[in-house]
């Protein structure tokens, strides 16, 4: 499926893709959050990008880990510490490998989304970023590893659909829960983002 | 002597229940680890470590934290340590924060401390 120069590559783009929707996104989290999930997330892949080339030689594993260390110090938000350990746990599953298929895609998203399920202590249907994450990571089971292409755009559907679901929830975690019944008709700024990185990967294939 | 690290979005808020502290606790190592690095809103990783390197004596850290991310912040900051002597106290920060201080310039240990910061959770401030 991809080897570690790839995924370097694969880096950048989502990075650039989290800044063209950096606005974006800190608008959703203006309604219903702290304002800051865009710019935060924006200033963490700006210094995953920056630090790239110390690792860029090093095992996909390795890359991984310092890509969730890079986002739990630069982050700020919530996203920091969720996002970091994401990628650290999937770091963990792929470490000394150079080259990773699509059977190893899919142990890197299971413990990276395993992660955040241990970090943010959250459940599917609390309108965070587990109501993308948890449906996609079904869906992209559900296709198989026979065909990558079709697999990640699987993922990809049921992303998005998990985004428009969370419009219809009431936020039961974070800073939105404060909000209860004023949460509704907005989609969720976490769950959004994963969207755009798991679309950002899917495209680059 | 135990030491405590205030965790806070807000670098103001932070510093304010250090200094709120200092009025009872003139001795203790006591900390500060709030804002980003450039004194922005959140939460920063290398802050709370460095404040709760510099509160360790040897004698055990508290860690008090605001909510969110100030509490996964921490939460990978011991998992980086893997100081079995470093806390976090799960309690309302001001009140907890008071308590725990004064316990501590008192020469109490770091679990008994916890616990009693933590009871600071049952305590009302209106009587009924």
């Amino acid at each position: 499926m991809t080897n570690n120069a790839k995924v370097v590559e694969l880096l950048k783009q989502i990075s650039d893709k989290i800044d063209e929707n950096a606005q974006f996104l800190t608008e959703l989290d203006a309604a219903i959050g702290d304002s800051d999930h865009g710019i935060n997330m924006a200033r963490g892949f700006k210094k995953v990008v920056e630090d790239l080339p110390g690792v860029a030689e090093q095992d996909i594993g390795a890359i991984l880990k310092k890509v969730g260390m890079i986002l739990v110090s630069t982050v700020g938000g919530a996203s920091g510490p969720l996002y970091g350990t994401a990628f650290m746990k999937a770091g963990g599953v792929v470490s000394g490998k150079m080259e990773i298929n699509a059977d190893d895609f899919l142990e890197i998203l299971e413990a990276g989304i395993g992660g955040v399920q241990m970090r943010g202590k959250a459940e599917k249907g609390e309108k965070t970023m587990l109501d993308a994450m948890l449906p996609a990571l079904d869906a992209m089971k559900a296709a198989g590893t026979a065909d990558t292409r079709a697999m990640l755009d699987a993922g990809v559907a049921a992303a998005k659909e998990g985004v428009e679901y969370t419009k219809t929830i009431i936020a039961t975690k974070g800073r939105a829960s404060y909000l209860g019944e004023r949460s509704i008709g907005h989609q969720d700024p976490g769950a959004t983002s994963f969207t755009v990185i798991l679309e950002t990967i899917a495209e680059a294939y | 002597m135990v030491g405590i690290v205030i965790v806070s979005h807000s670098e103001t808020l932070a510093k304010g229940v250090v200094e709120f502290c200092r009025i009872m606790a003139k001795n203790i190592p006591i900390e500060a680890a709030g804002g980003l690095d450039d004194g922005g809103i959140g939460t920063s990783f290398e802050k709370i470590m460095g404040a709760v390197e510099r509160a360790q004596q040897g004698d055990g850290v508290l860690i008090l934290m605001d909510l969110g991310s100030a509490v996964m912040t921490t939460e990978m900051v011991l998992e980086t340590l893997g100081d079995d002597t470093v806390h976090m106290v799960d309690c309302p920060l001001v009140e907890g924060a008071m308590e725990a201080a004064i316990l501590a310039e008192g020469g109490m240990d770091v679990l008994a401390v916890k616990a009693e910061a933590e009871s600071a959770r049952e305590v009302r401030k209106i009587n009924k």
